[in-house]
């Protein structure tokens, strides 16, 4: 008896944010709820949804054909000698995960009430749920890309090696943001309202539709504060052979690493009282 | 090593009323920021009435193996203790301690995707509980047959009736077994076959040796589970120990003879409620052969035709002897809006001499519009009845006027049969 209640795990509760943060090891422990969670907004969608996965191809690739219509075409941008189309596809599957992920990962906590009121599991497999099911899409559309680069016969180069680097980086990024809103949201529902636009800025001051070589050289360092340009251009350069991120990459992990564990900050301050606020 | 389960250290959990309405965006924060020095003159503006203790300091240890019944009217804390100790919430001051894993179940079938088919829904709900997904595999066979879905386990769960989703989300909560179980109030869904099944279920985890926190308004259920009871009142621990006492502590620590709503909510509403007898005079200590007039004052702010006004006989222990509604008599209520006064007469002969308690409730369609339980207790006294002119005492709540006869046995063998004949006056209600 005693040597079987003697390893008993004990809980604290007190008073205060910190009795009710998350760590690590307990995130790792509900790995298999968060692999449901993200299992059920798969599967919801795809039941809900006429086109289901379809919707994951045709997003970028419409944006792909606006793009090449009014941006190559119309306005000449140039793309570093790459076809215009598989340009800006390179970019615009990475950045659809990550328009998709921030949105979809604001509005998480506050749609997943009904289960915080309910039950206690760590908070952050939410938003964590939120910016991995995206993923899924950014496989598939991974796939269209694949093709259209097949079809212009584009090679792509040893730097291929890098890509997973640069989507993880993509991830964090999107995780980064997702602590943020989804713990925002919660107080100021207005953050709802505001991040459409921010997506949309956010967009444009990244190297979706022009290449970041278009930037003043004494600009890039404040350019890469922003790591989506590192992302975006990381996958073209591991996928078209396009010139490296290079010092752009450290100034975005840095960028990301300040704001994950701020973001992590933050949403730990807030955990305890979501279920009061909301 | 000792043998405590949960400890608790003066714990408290104060709300801020308003706080949602007020600051839901950034534009109203700023707004009340601006007006806040404004209502400060206003009475009762800022200050204490702006916040109030859900809980406040608790203090009690449970033991392991303990099936601990917590009781309380309406907004007396039950909630709130079990979602501090869920870790749902943050307490705003005190501590607890917990040994060993804790499941709670404030509710049945918690995450249930109306989408997600009997089978995908199981998995989900296993998860979200705390489960592993080969021990939900592993289950799966038992939860089906618990659940009684059979081959619509691979239907979404939306077009499942009410009773089948209950009777899922149960049957996954079931398999739980950590050391130290949390249940909330979850006998008031599902049929009586239903909740047979719970409290059945809730036994056997009892006899394993777990430690069960157990929340309900169903005395009886809570005197045939728990070993001990907490009886909550506005916050506060106002008893603890053997479960008899404190539930006959709660049933008879209410208003006695007389019931009037604290506040008027502006909804539909029961305002007072009071024993009187024939003469409308005041009812104070009835007898057995008195009728019992109970008259309910209740309010309808706004037209809601087909509205039912009904009361619940419970007897010491809980157990509700019987139910009676305005719908019975063929009476229909007035539709309102406006205030009303129900009148029910319990016939005289019919409550046998002991303590009972009155349940009232108002209700629309199923849906209850307010429900004080209970509102008012009373005691039955044998007086100069005439159900206690040959005998003393009686047991049970309530006489039943049987028909008997009584006669000497006929040789059936004999040429001519003669049966008993029952009482012919019966004859003519049941035709």
């Amino acid at each position: 008896m005693s040597a079987r209640a003697s390893a008993l795990p004990v809980t604290y509760i007190r008073p205060g944010a910190r009795s009710m943060s998350f760590t690590l090891r307990e995130i790792w422990q509900a790995r298999e709820l968060l692999y449901f969670l993200v299992w059920r907004d798969i599967k919801v969608r795809y039941k809900q949804t006429v086109l289901g996965i379809a919707w994951s191809v045709l997003q970028p690739f419409l944006t792909m054909v606006v793009f090449t219509i009014f941006f190559g075409r119309l306005a000449k941008v140039p793309s570093d000698g790459v076809p215009y189309p598989v340009f800006s596809l390179a970019a615009l599957v990475p950045w659809t995960y990550f328009a998709t992920a921030a949105s979809n990962g604001a509005a998480s906590l506050v749609g997943s009430q009904h289960l915080v009121a309910k039950v206690y599991f760590p908070r952050v497999l939410v938003p964590l749920a939120a910016v991995l099911m995206p993923v899924v899409d950014l496989t598939v559309s991974f796939g269209m890309l694949i093709a259209l680069m097949a079809w212009y016969h584009v090679v792509p180069p040893p730097a291929l090696v890098a890509l997973p680097l640069y989507a993880v980086l993509g991830v964090l990024t999107a995780f980064a943001v997702t602590l943020w809103t989804s713990a925002l949201t919660v107080r100021y529902r207005d953050v709802r309202y505001v991040l459409p636009f921010v997506i949309q800025i956010w967009l444009f001051v990244s190297p979706v539709a022009y290449p970041a070589s278009m930037v003043p050289e004494r600009w890039r360092p404040l350019y890469a504060l922003n790591p989506m340009a590192t992302v975006v251009e990381g996958f073209r350069s591991s996928l078209l052979g396009t010139p490296a991120p290079g010092a752009m990459a450290m100034i975005a992990l840095a960028t990301v690493a300040a704001a994950l564990a701020a973001g992590v900050a933050y949403f730990r301050s807030v955990e305890g009282s979501i279920v009061d606020l909301a | 090593m000792s043998d405590i389960a949960i400890s608790i250290r003066g714990l408290g959990k104060r709300y801020i009323i308003g706080a949602r309405e007020q600051y839901d965006t950034l534009r109203d924060r700023i707004a009340a920021a601006a007006s806040r020095p404004f209502r400060r003159m206003a009475p009762g503006g800022l200050g204490a009435s702006t916040t109030i203790w859900a809980l406040r300091d608790v203090t009690h240890d449970i033991r392991r193996g303990e099936i601990v019944g917590i009781i309380g009217g309406n907004g007396a804390g039950k909630s709130t203790l079990l979602k501090i100790l869920s870790r749902i919430t943050a307490p705003t001051e005190g501590e607890a301690e917990i040994h060993g894993r804790v499941g709670s179940l404030l509710e049945i079938g918690t995450g249930f995707h109306p989408d997600l088919t009997g089978r995908e829904n199981i998995f989900l709900n296993g998860a979200i509980l705390g489960m592993r997904k080969t021990e939900i595999a592993r289950k799966f066979d038992e939860i089906v047959d618990f659940a009684e879905v059979g081959e619509f386990i691979d239907t979404p769960v939306k077009h499942y009736s009410s009773g089948m989703y209950v009777r899922l989300g149960f049957a996954v909560a079931a398999q739980m077994e950590p050391e130290i179980l949390i249940v909330d109030e979850v006998l008031a869904v599902g049929d009586v076959h239903f909740q047979r099944k719970c409290l059945g279920r809730l036994d056997d985890v009892a006899r394993d040796g777990r430690t069960v926190l157990f929340v309900s308004h169903n005395m009886a259920a809570v005197q045939r589970l728990c070993t001990s009871a907490m009886l909550l009142d506005r916050g506060r621990l106002v008893r603890i120990g053997d479960v008899r006492p404190t539930v006959a502590a709660y049933l008879g620590g209410e208003a006695r003879g007389g019931f009037a709503a604290a506040v008027r909510t502006g909804e539909a509403q029961i305002l007072c409620a009071d024993l009187e007898n024939l003469d409308g005079r005041p009812l104070e200590n009835p007898s057995c052969s008195d009728p019992i007039v109970c008259r309910i004052r209740f309010t309808l702010p706004r037209r809601s035709p087909g509205t039912r006004v009904g009361i619940g006989v419970l007897g010491c222990d809980g157990t509700t002897v019987f139910t009676t509604s305005n719908a019975d008599a063929g009476t229909p209520c007035p539709s309102g809006p406006g205030e009303f006064d129900a009148c029910v007469t319990i016939p005289p002969d019919t409550l046998l001499a002991g303590d009972f308690h009155l349940a009232l409730c108002l209700w629309n369609a199923g849906a209850i519009l307010d429900l004080q339980e209970p509102a008012l207790s009373f005691s039955v006294d044998a007086g100069r009845s005439p159900l206690y002119a040959e005998r003393s005492t009686r047991k049970g709540y309530v006489h039943v006027d049987c028909a008997w006869s009584v006669a000497p046995r006929v040789d059936t063998s004999a040429a001519e049969k003669v049966r008993l004949k029952p009482d012919p006056t019966l004859a003519t209600i049941h035709s």
